[in-house]
């Protein structure tokens, strides 16, 4: 079975062109969220601070389309993006929050010391709204449309030059 | 002085390296060359100084020399000492080095040992030898220098990886390597059979102890890897088909197969070709492995920096390597004659089912463990896990466990089954009955029956062979074959069990509560903080009592360590004859409560002593052969002396 | 080599820099068993294959992270309330793709996974075959 031989060869080729191409691409480390397009599921959420309220699916099918921030107080990164997060709160975005696995006290230091550019921060504390929209970790932010159909899934910190593309995708969700 | 005295012992090697790939060369061009006869010298000197490169990095280790860049990354002055040096291949650059090392000794040896094949095949072998080590010292000089100091020199090193800090997983590490990297040599006899086409049964010889020992090291290794997952990871798991396991199965269904493809080549003179791939692919399998996990091209795994550079380096050597082993051999392959006939009921019969099934798992470990990154290159991610591996690997498996049984008992050539009617009728006898006694007694699910089915065949029929033969005329070889048989049978019960009978208990109990898990009852005595060398941690004290018997301490830790600051659950585990109670300690819970996690394993340690089992019966097996290759060196130098007595000055007992 | 990625595994079991840790306690069933034990199970059996999507090696039930702990609450209180396995698998599917799944289904993207060794088999029946033809 000589082209048994030759068969193994191109195999082997293959796979090596295969390793090459995956070299050179950049790694994408992310799990991206599968529900893009897909109505936000149900959930209600109690209020995480005193000073804001809750947070349910329907406030985020009430017409207006509205940034959805997932972020901790004991998330390194959410420090980092608080001044971005207050930036886009300035360029008129509505912007609601999810508290994944905190204390109110946690959080009201947290906004103490970093900022409140939220409307409403529900508090989650098992990752049910967290893992109900495929995300997978903090921080992350998704720009849901008035009808709460979930459009678009930023996935780590928000950097200056994520502002934009976030205010293109809010304006094009109807904003 | 000793990193620049390090760094100058592996350039020279390297050097070396070169001279014996030329002389190499050159003298198989030219037969008779006087070149030649630098090859041997050239190996053994450059093992030496590897050896010394490699010895140099052990002592800047054991002094923690914080001038040097990889020690101070590496390692910290308050580690135990044994830990130290564990630091100098718990990296990347130090691994390498181990790499070239291992493989720069394996050259020596051969060099210095073997003189019973054709020179020129000995030629082509050293030259491919020294052709596979260049790329790696060129890759260890080029892009991961272990001896680049650090200017100035730190104050302090940063620290092991904690879960680094344990004597097995110190230890693990270049077990695996000697087993990786030994297979080079098998590569590298392949390689120099194909340039010379003389592949014979004395070739086979010559080759098979390398094989048997790299495969020795390669088992030891990958039981105790799965051993240290197992306590380690503290969720009593002991194999993940992960990616970096699969990365060292696969080198090891590749040198299995080889190891009995060689005993055909060997003692029948068949299956020619089919070993000489068996050589390439066993070596490229590990070659592979390395780059996979190097490159950092699968896991997607934060902690370390991966670095595409070596990885683009590593794929070249392969691309070289391998591709071009493997295009000499589809060159050259039809040019070996196929070697002797023989019936499909016959041992030779029997291991090529052995051989083509263990190709076949290997394929299925490489497809599931590369099919991600193939859908990654269309933007779909997929996770290839135990749900594939266990019941697709099956389908080869599983039959081959029943050859497996049998095989042993068929002669070489040509058999009958009338012979071994008797034989085969108690196989499977003992098989059924274990197989209906699972069903109808203990309920046990499908697949860990077939398990335990067929380990209870394969263990009657590893000894079988030993029916009607005396006992202590056995060669050591045939041990090795039983034991090593009866070895998979006990770590398939042992798996099998595992499987079927394990108990897992959660809690969150008080001080003073007492949990059941299986025939266990254990109480929370106390918990209490406990500081060792560079870590400080939280100590259950459990007393475990088996079926109200005494009571027995158990003192799971969770550690916090501070260089680098991180956190380890240290389990603790409890061995009966008859399996392990596994016990961890988690977090605090709520009202003074603590997280314990029990498990009750009946037979799991039975799957380590298959594995070491395995590894015993092929340690009898080198053992056998490398004893009768003396006794046949020191007849053949009587018969020499016999015949040439007036050119011996001394008498030749002595020497042989 | 091998130990490298299987300790970069493990860091991230034991949740990387202790400062970006959450200190609430875990969820409800993160480390609590169903009462029933063949609902515990089915749900055992199931988290052995899905995906901790925090630590990207290793199934959610070999993993202390604290994501694990909420998908295998997830797991565990969807069983109790009467789903099938499958439903649960297909719901976090639905969510985060295949790759939160171990056990691959045969799609579009994965029927190689299986026809492969479909046609290795016939392969090794093929070698086999041949070497049985040429002895005689």
């Amino acid at each position: 079975m000589t082209w048994l031989r030759w068969v193994l060869l191109a195999l082997v080729a293959a796979l090596f062109g295969l390793f090459a191409w995956q070299l050179s691409q950049p790694k994408d480390e992310f799990v991206h969220s599968a529900m893009i397009g897909e109505p936000i599921p149900e959930f209600d959420l109690p209020a995480a601070v005193t000073e804001r309220p809750g947070l349910s699916s329907a406030n985020l099918a009430d017409g207006q389309p509205k940034l959805l921030n997932i972020f901790a107080s004991w998330c390194v990164p959410c420090r980092a993006e608080a001044p971005q997060l207050a930036q886009l709160e300035a360029s008129g975005a509505n912007i609601v929050a999810v508290a994944i696995r905190d204390r109110p006290e946690d959080v009201a230091a947290f906004l103490e010391a970093y900022g409140n550019p939220f409307s409403r921060i529900g508090k989650d504390d098992i990752s049910a709204v967290q893992l109900s929209i495929g995300s997978s970790g903090v921080p992350e932010t998704f720009v849901i449309d008035g009808q709460g159909v979930i459009r678009y899934q930023h996935i780590g910190d928000i950097r200056d030059s994520d502002i934009p593309k976030l205010l293109e995708e809010l304006r094009k969700a109807g904003a | 002085m000793i990193a620049e005295f390090g760094l100058a012992a592996l350039w020279l090697s390297a050097a070396l390296a070169g001279l014996q790939l030329l002389a190499g060369f050159l003298g198989l061009r030219q037969s008779g060359s006087e070149l030649s006869a630098l090859v041997r010298p050239a190996a053994v000197t450059q093992a030496l100084l590897c050896a010394l490169s490699f010895g140099a990095l052990l002592l800047l280790f054991a002094r923690t020399d914080l001038s040097v860049a990889l020690v101070a990354k590496n390692s910290h002055s308050d580690k135990p000492f044994i830990f130290k040096l564990a630091g100098a291949w718990g990296n990347h650059e130090g691994s390498m080095l181990l790499w070239v090392t291992v493989m720069a000794l394996a050259g020596g040896l051969i060099a210095f040992l073997e003189r019973r094949l054709p020179e020129r095949t000995m030629l082509a072998t050293l030259a491919s030898q020294a052709f596979v080590g260049l790329g790696f010292y060129a890759f260890l000089l080029i892009s991961s220098n272990p001896f680049e100091r650090l200017v100035p020199a730190a104050a302090e090193g940063a620290g092991l990886n904690p879960l680094l800090q344990d004597i097995g997983l110190a230890l693990h590490p270049p077990t695996l390597y000697f087993g990786y990297v030994g297979l080079s040599i098998a590569f590298s006899f392949a390689v120099g059979a194909l340039l010379t086409r003389q592949v014979t049964p004395d070739f086979a010889k010559v080759m098979r102890p390398w094989v048997l020992g790299a495969w020795i090291f390669l088992t030891l290794g990958i039981t105790a890897g799965s051993y240290w997952a197992y306590y380690e990871l503290g969720w009593g798991g002991w194999w993940f088909w992960d990616p970096v396991e699969n990365a060292s199965l696969m080198p090891w269904l590749a040198a299995t197969a080889l190891l009995h493809s060689v005993s055909v080549l060997a003692s029948r003179d068949a299956l020619r070709a089919w070993t000489i791939m068996l050589g390439v692919v066993a070596f490229s399998m590990s070659m592979i492995g390395t780059f996979l996990v190097r490159s950092g091209i699968l896991t997607s795994v934060h902690a370390f920096a991966v670095d595409p550079e070596r990885g683009t380096f590593i794929l070249v050597l392969l691309a070289i390597y391998i591709g071009g082993a493997l295009a000499l051999f589809a060159f050259r392959a039809g040019t070996i004659a196929e070697g002797e006939r023989f019936s499909v009921l016959s041992r030779e019969g029997a291991l090529v089912v052995n051989n083509v099934a263990l190709s076949a798992i290997l394929g299925i470990v490489l497809l599931g463990t590369l099919y991600p990154l193939l859908t990654e290159a269309f933007d779909v991610r997929v996770s290839v896990g135990p749900p594939y591996f266990n019941p697709v690997g099956a389908i080869f498996f599983l039959p081959m466990l029943v050859v497996l049984a049998i095989g042993p008992l068929l002669r070489w050539r040509r058999d009958s089954f009338a012979r071994i009617r008797l034989p085969v009728i108690a196989i499977a006898v003992v098989g059924s009955a274990v197989l209906l006694a699972g069903w109808l007694i203990a309920g046990i699910a499908l697949m860990p029956l077939l398990g335990m089915s067929l380990a209870a065949a394969v263990a009657v029929g590893s000894f079988l062979p030993l029916r009607g033969r005396s006992l202590r005329r056995l060669p050591l070889p045939v041990w090795g074959m039983v034991i090593a048989h009866f070895g998979i049978a006990v770590a398939l019960f042992g798996m099998a069990a595992d499987t079927a009978f394990t108990r897992e208990k959660l809690v969150a109990a008080q001080v003073g509560e007492t949990a059941r898990v299986g025939p266990w009852s254990v109480k929370l005595a106390s918990v209490d903080p406990v500081a060792g060398p560079n870590w400080t941690a939280l100590e259950a004290r459990l007393l475990a009592s088996y079926r109200g018997g005494g009571e027995h301490e158990l003192k799971p830790q969770a550690r916090s360590f501070w260089t680098p600051p991180q956190q380890t659950s240290e389990s603790a585990l409890l061995t009966r004859w008859n399996g392990q109670l596994y016990a961890v300690i988690g977090g605090e819970a709520e009202g003074g409560r603590w997280q314990l996690r029990l498990w009750w394993k009946p037979f799991v340690t039975w799957i380590w002593y298959g594995g070491v089992l395995i590894a015993l019966g092929g340690f009898l097996a080198l053992l056998g052969r490398l004893s009768g290759d003396l006794r046949r060196r020191s007849a053949q130098a009587k018969i020499a002396a016999r015949r040439a007595p007036e050119t011996v000055s001394e008498p030749v007992e002595v020497v042989a | 080599m091998s130990v490298r990625l299987i300790l970069a595994a493990l860091l991230l079991v034991f949740a990387g820099p202790v400062a970006a840790q959450d200190t609430l306690p875990p969820a409800p069933y993160a480390y609590r068993q169903l009462d029933d034990p063949a609902l515990e199970a089915k749900a055992q059996a199931l988290m052995e294959t899905l995906r901790c999507l925090k630590c990207q090696s290793q199934s959610i039930a070999d993993s202390d992270a604290p994501m694990a702990g909420d998908m295998r609450h997830q797991v565990r209180t969807r069983i109790a309330a009467g789903e099938d396995p499958e439903q649960v698998r297909a719901w976090l599917i639905e969510r985060y793709g295949d790759y939160v799944s171990y056990k691959p289904e045969i799609s579009a993207t994965t029927w190689p996974l299986f026809a492969i060794p479909v046609a290795l088999l016939a392969l090794a029946v093929l070698i086999i075959v041949r070497r049985l033809r040429k002895a005689k």
